[in-house]
């Protein structure tokens, strides 16, 4: 079935008709809701695109610094693709889809941009340090799990506060949560461009992402600085086409961003 | 003497009581336990006579000999084309079944039907294998065209009573469509604007197959959808 | 000792607020979401497919498995590092045993039907939880089963009998026993029945009485989250 669908896709991009209807750089309807798992989570969120659906969660734990970084606390990112959201994942350990979302969609972008002040996640040089984890999770996949995943992260991170801290005993209270917030300086919102035939286009359906040649996953934050990129797909791409994807994921960047402040 | 516990288009759930009495008769998705009537299945009801009906609004298909299918060649062998239909296994169309033409053995079956083609088939047997057969009426190779896979429970309401439904959109729509049992539907326009609506007016169908007034609410949206109030009957 | 008080002010045979809907993975071929208190299961049903190894095949009918899993930030402590674990794996296999009665899969030889369960957030009940949306999630696929199964922990906490243990109950310090069961609620017939704890021979009588209501009362919630699907 899935040839058939390609090339229905394929001939309505032809015709500058997408599979549904919008125009090419338009997104699905997106929904974030924070805190979703507010008593078990230091932070929390749920992301709609259409009906992608994804959810993310921070928790933090203690740590050890690395002995070159005795002042710094660290972020850990880690996506599952969950089968629950698809006929196509299986179970097991995340497999380089998953591993390369993590890598490059969530922590990159995070760590590149400053996102947090790492020497904020310290709490006694050389010796303790906050390990956040960044989990998210696929929950239904329709398509562009890449964006909604990026931008889950991100909403988890805003509803994120420290839990309490108890400096005698040196362990972590995690039914008392504190009021200060995890403090994002920057909001980098990853973008992905799928290239088919000569169209570019934003936020794909899942039958879109089965046609795709390329596609290039651009995350960039608010002056407009990219802070990390990754190419994807077995074709190349001119100088030109890489042009052009930058310019629209920085565009869509800036609207995206706005559902976050 | 009985008691029914339920009235027409109630939506019932695994496990509901819908009659009480040696009287009544289990139809769709219910059972009998002793002397009740039990839904087996997420429906609507639908009462006739002593026949109580649950009309599940979601099933997975399940072949049945007689059945009216749309699938696509996915492995030639042979003596076989191997057909995909959306069930667990794909099935087969032998020699013998393939045409009501002698075909004879070392021949080039994808001469005959080709990878990705569409056919409407029947299903003529369940033995081990799942078997399709093309003699009979209709039954044919679909040139151009493409498949949407829809809710096998819904396919009835995309048909409507005595093909109504189904001639309505294709009208509207100039399209060509065809429905299999096992949800899969075949269509097939010249103009890709009026496809699209065919396609979101069966899509439509699909998700208030459980509402009434279900035509009158399809043949407003192709006429909003297509501009142009067409003669839509 | 005597149990005067839940933490939560709720009766003896409350349960918590529920909130159960279906169809919330258009992607599955059945779904539902199943909250209780703070607990929350998602559950996603996929198949009949075919069934690997070969040799796990069932050649008279399908073959149930499920799989419960915690999501990392869905514990009330500490991170839950990802993957299975013992208790995963034993939660997954009481739950097909739970369901497996309601079902026939005779008309899918040679197949399996999966059920992935994951929990957002647990706060006590959670391997109820996740079978109360299982079962949903198998009748929005279709599946024709003889009832919704449904289950509940009801506990004995010192002198009282209780619906719906909560986390403060789980981990009360007197006297005391925590009991998960399943049933289909029509019959009552009890699917999974398990405890940690202790119980007089007269006091599980009770216990089984008060699950039964308790199953009846999840039963409403998972017959209106259908409802509420079909109605619009």
């Amino acid at each position: 079935m899935n040839a058939v669908i390609k090339s229905h896709v394929i001939s309505l991009l032809e015709k500058n008709i997408r599979y549904d209807k919008r125009k090419f750089d338009q997104f699905r309807p997106i929904e974030i809701e924070y805190g979703i798992s507010s008593k078990s989570a230091e932070g929390s969120a749920r992301v709609k695109i259409g009906e992608t659906e994804v959810v993310a969660g921070i928790k933090m734990e203690l740590g050890t610094p690395y002995p070159d970084q005795p002042d710094k606390g660290t972020i850990v990112a880690n996506v599952e693709l969950l089968p629950l959201s698809s006929p196509e994942f299986e179970t097991g350990p995340p497999g380089i889809e998953s591993i390369e979302l993590a890598r490059s969609v969530v922590d990159r972008g995070i760590r590149e941009s400053n996102a947090i002040d790492f020497k904020k996640l310290c709490i006694k040089k050389g010796e303790k340090m906050w390990i956040t984890y960044i989990d998210g999770y696929s929950i239904n996949d329709a398509g562009n799990l890449a964006d909604a995943i990026g931008l889950a992260a991100l909403a988890a991170l805003k509803d994120a506060k420290f839990p309490k801290y108890d400096e005698k005993t040196e362990k972590i209270d995690y039914e008392e949560k504190t009021k200060k917030k995890l403090e994002l300086k920057e909001l980098p919102i990853p973008i992905t461009v799928i290239k088919i035939r000569d169209k570019f286009i934003i936020d794909p359906l899942l039958e879109e992402e089965e046609c795709a040649e390329a596609r290039l996953t651009v995350t960039t934050i608010e002056n407009g600085d990219i802070v990390a990129l990754q190419k994807g797909g077995e074709a190349p791409l001119t100088e030109e086409e890489i042009e052009k994807m930058v310019d629209l994921s920085l565009e869509k960047g800036k609207e995206i961003r706005k559902l976050l402040k | 003497m009985g008691e029914l516990h339920v009235k027409e288009r109630d939506i019932v759930v695994p496990g509901e009581v819908l009659a009480t009495g040696m009287d009544f008769l289990p139809a769709g998705g219910a059972y009998r336990d002793k002397e009740l009537i039990i839904a087996s299945q997420v429906g609507l009801i639908a009462v006739s006579g002593r026949l109580v009906k649950v009309v599940a609004l979601n099933w997975k298909y399940l072949p049945k000999k007689g059945d009216t299918v749309i699938g696509q060649v996915v492995e030639i062998t042979q003596n076989n084309w191997f057909v995909d239909i959306g069930y667990m296994n794909d099935a087969a169309i032998s020699l013998k079944e393939g045409t009501i033409e002698y075909i004879p053995r070392g021949a080039d079956l994808s001469q005959y039907y080709n990878y990705g083609d569409y056919v409407v088939a029947s299903v003529c047997n369940m033995s081990r294998l799942l078997d399709l057969t093309m003699k009979g009426p209709g039954l044919r190779k679909l040139t151009g065209g493409r498949i949407i896979k829809i809710n096998p429970a819904k396919v009835p309401r995309i048909i409507g009573k005595e093909g109504s439904m189904i001639t309505m959109i294709k009208q509207a729509t100039d399209c060509k469509i065809i429905a299999g049992q096992n949800g899969y539907v075949w269509m097939s326009g010249l103009d890709p604007e009026k496809e699209r609506v065919a396609v979101e007016a069966i899509r439509l169908i699909e998700r208030k197959a459980h509402i009434q007034g279900l035509t009158e609410e399809v043949k407003s949206f192709m006429e909003k959808e297509l501009g142009v109030k067409n003669d839509i009957q | 000792m005597t149990y005067n008080k839940r933490s939560d002010g709720r009766k003896f045979d409350e349960l918590r607020p529920i909130k159960a809907e279906v169809g919330v993975i258009p992607r599955a071929e059945g779904s539902a979401r199943f909250q209780i208190g703070k607990t929350v299961a998602v559950a996603a049903v996929y198949g009949p497919r075919p069934l690997f190894p070969k040799f796990l095949k069932n050649n008279e009918r399908g073959v149930l498995r499920c799989y419960y899993n915690m999501l990392s930030f869905s514990g009330s402590g500490e991170r839950v590092r990802p993957g299975p674990s013992r208790r995963s794996k034993e939660i997954g296999l009481v739950t097909e045993k739970a369901l497996a009665p309601a079902l026939d899969l005779t008309a899918f030889p040679g197949s399996t039907i999966d059920v992935f369960i994951e929990l957002v957030q647990t706060d006590a009940g959670t391997r109820c939880a996740g079978i109360t949306a299982a079962a949903m999630a198998l009748a929005d696929a279709g599946f024709p089963m003889k009832d919704l199964v449904s289950a509940i922990a009801v506990g004995r906490i010192d002198d009282k009998i209780v619906i719906d243990v909560d986390k403060s109950e789980e981990d009360y310090e007197g006297g005391m026993a925590d009991i998960s069961i399943a049933m289909m609620p029509r019959t009552g017939q009890v699917t999974m029945l398990q405890m940690d704890g202790y119980l007089k021979r007269d006091e599980l009588r009770e216990v089984l009485k008060t699950a039964q209501k308790a199953c009846a009362e999840i039963y409403k919630n998972q017959k209106e989250a259908f409802e509420a699907r079909y109605t619009k």
